[in-house]
């Protein structure tokens, strides 16, 4: 039984199937929709370059092919651990051998964002209405300088739209991202007409009949705006499992191998903290992390082993810019520049001691590949070779010893 | 609606319907064509769609740098004919095109 399904939910499902689960499979899905792919939402849905039949991920009859019983529309209200049973919403009650939580995250809400032409971006039908709502509006204020904002308010900025971005912090992207890309990106929107407002908070909206007319920042000042999108994270949605006694604290908290404190019960994607090796709980929010945990998943329950271990990654698109990250840059102590900055066209690698821990890559898809590579092996170039763009960094790995 | 012919690492052929401005990742993953992993939806941005274009060699668009670059990184063979399937939209022009699918992805 699998409880999401999104990215991490389906994979769990076809996972499963792969690894030679011959079961019954059910897959309970909130949304109406079959399972979606969602980085394109902000992206080519938005842009209108994709319709939504084209993000659906697998039709149903590919599904029934692999015998995944996928049921949409369908909410969960409790699950009994002790008697392995999930609660429908409808009252239904169907038992499990084994549970696979992939119950995804929600956009973090901003209150007083009530209004109408207030929008969160998160789901399909979400982006559905910002798309309508955008053929009306020319004043957009974007709340929130992280990628979903950005990606949003570049393509914005491709429509034509006046378009405002407020953030928190004094930086974009700066949960994710290190300073120098911060700064390379907030050049890169400032050029192509977005107005930043960096270390700004927002105090309330000004409304005229129940739809939004502007948004008010903490000194005082309002910038008008006819659609207004709030960017400002997710919450995993761990209240089912809390619920049911598992263990949760930024989210249902799962080994490697996806294991959570039930036996029975396993997690995998955006709901998910994962423990590390060190104690330390790690949450990602990636597409990554919903393929890698959801295998992990499914390889336990077929008493397999195949823990996510990977160096994490992730990218997003903005204008014609592809930010590739792989690994951390958080605890760097020297970081060297690959490529050239003015063009958007470089990498930054980033260094603790000896040892390479993480790059950001811009249009440097080579780089960033080769990242994943050096990462995952283990392999340390040094900030000279890193720095020196006739260096082939494939030279320092075996291509056929992937990691995958 | 243009037909494509996908052969699946097995060796299977499938024979899809493709919308004309799809991708051909999108109607076979969406189909449940085996062989595509498309972890990123399309966004060119994983090199797990790699697929070998076996047909209409001259009609179908030249890939683009960002393309190209990720190309490199796949993990099956790379060859002449190796392109992101993500990255290839349907055309009239590429009615009955052959699309041969590499033994893995990742």
């Amino acid at each position: 039984m699998i409880v999401g399904a999104g990215q991490a939910g389906l994979q769990a499902a076809e996972a499963l199937r792969a690894e030679g689960w011959q079961g019954d499979l059910m897959v309970l899905g909130e949304e109406p929709h079959a399972p979606y792919h969602r980085p394109p939402l902000s992206k080519a849905y938005l842009m209108g370059e994709s319709s939504a039949e084209q993000l659906t991920m697998r039709g149903p009859e590919a599904l029934a092919r692999k015998a995944i019983d996928l049921r949409t529309g369908c909410r969960v209200k409790r699950i009994d651990c002790a008697e392995r049973i999930v609660h429908l919403d409808q009252g239904d009650r169907l038992a499990y051998d084994h549970l696979v939580l992939a119950t995804g995250a929600r956009a973090r809400p901003l209150a007083g964002a009530e209004l109408r032409g207030v929008f969160v971006l998160r789901t399909l039908d979400d982006c559905t209405q910002i798309a309508q709502a955008m053929q009306q509006a020319n004043e957009i204020v974007v709340i929130g300088g992280g990628f979903i904002g950005l990606e949003f308010a570049a393509v914005a900025r491709k429509k034509g739209k006046s378009v405002t971005v407020i953030e928190a912090a004094d930086r974009l992207m700066a949960r994710a991202v290190s300073g120098p890309i911060s700064e390379i990106y907030a050049r890169l929107h400032v050029e192509r007409g977005v107005t930043l407002r960096l270390a700004s908070t927002v105090a309330g909206f000004t409304e005229s009949a129940g739809q939004v007319t502007g948004v008010m920042l903490g000194d005082g000042s309002t910038v008008r705006a006819e659609l207004v999108v709030v960017g400002i994270g997710i919450l995993p949605n761990q209240e089912l499992a809390a619920a049911a006694g598992i263990a949760c604290e930024s989210g249902v908290i799962v080994d490697a191998s996806g294991r959570s404190s039930d036996p029975f019960v396993f997690a995998c994607g955006d709901c998910t903290a994962m423990r590390l090796a060190n104690g330390s709980l790690r949450r990602l929010e990636s597409v990554q992390n919903a393929i890698e945990q959801a295998k992990a998943c499914a390889a336990t329950i077929m008493d397999k082993n195949r823990p996510f271990i990977a160096a994490p990654w992730f990218w997003s698109d903005q204008y014609d810019v592809k930010l590739q990250m792989v690994g951390t840059s958080s605890g760097h102590d020297a970081s060297v520049i690959r490529g050239d900055t003015s063009t958007y066209k470089c990498s930054i690698f980033y260094f603790q001691g000896p040892k390479l821990i993480g790059i950001d890559s811009l249009n440097r898809p080579q780089d960033h590949m080769a990242g994943r590579r050096l990462l995952d092996q283990g392999v340390d170039p040094t900030p000279q070779q890193a720095a020196d763009e006739s260096f082939a960094l494939n030279r320092l790995f075996q291509p056929e010893a992937t990691v995958t | 609606m243009p037909k494509v012919t996908y052969i699946e690492p097995s060796g299977n052929e499938v024979v899809i319907d493709v919308p004309v401005g799809w991708s051909l990742m999108q109607a076979a993953t969406s189909n449940g064509v085996e062989g595509i992993e498309a972890e990123c939806g399309g966004s060119c941005a994983c090199a797990t769609c790699h697929c070998y274009i076996e047909s209409h060699a001259d009609q179908v668009p030249a890939a683009e740098q960002g393309e190209r670059d990720m190309l490199q990184n796949a993990v099956a063979e790379i060859r002449a004919n190796s392109r992101l399937s993500c990255q290839i939209k349907m055309s009239d022009q590429l009615a009955g095109l052959v699309v041969r699918l590499p033994e893995s992805q990742i």
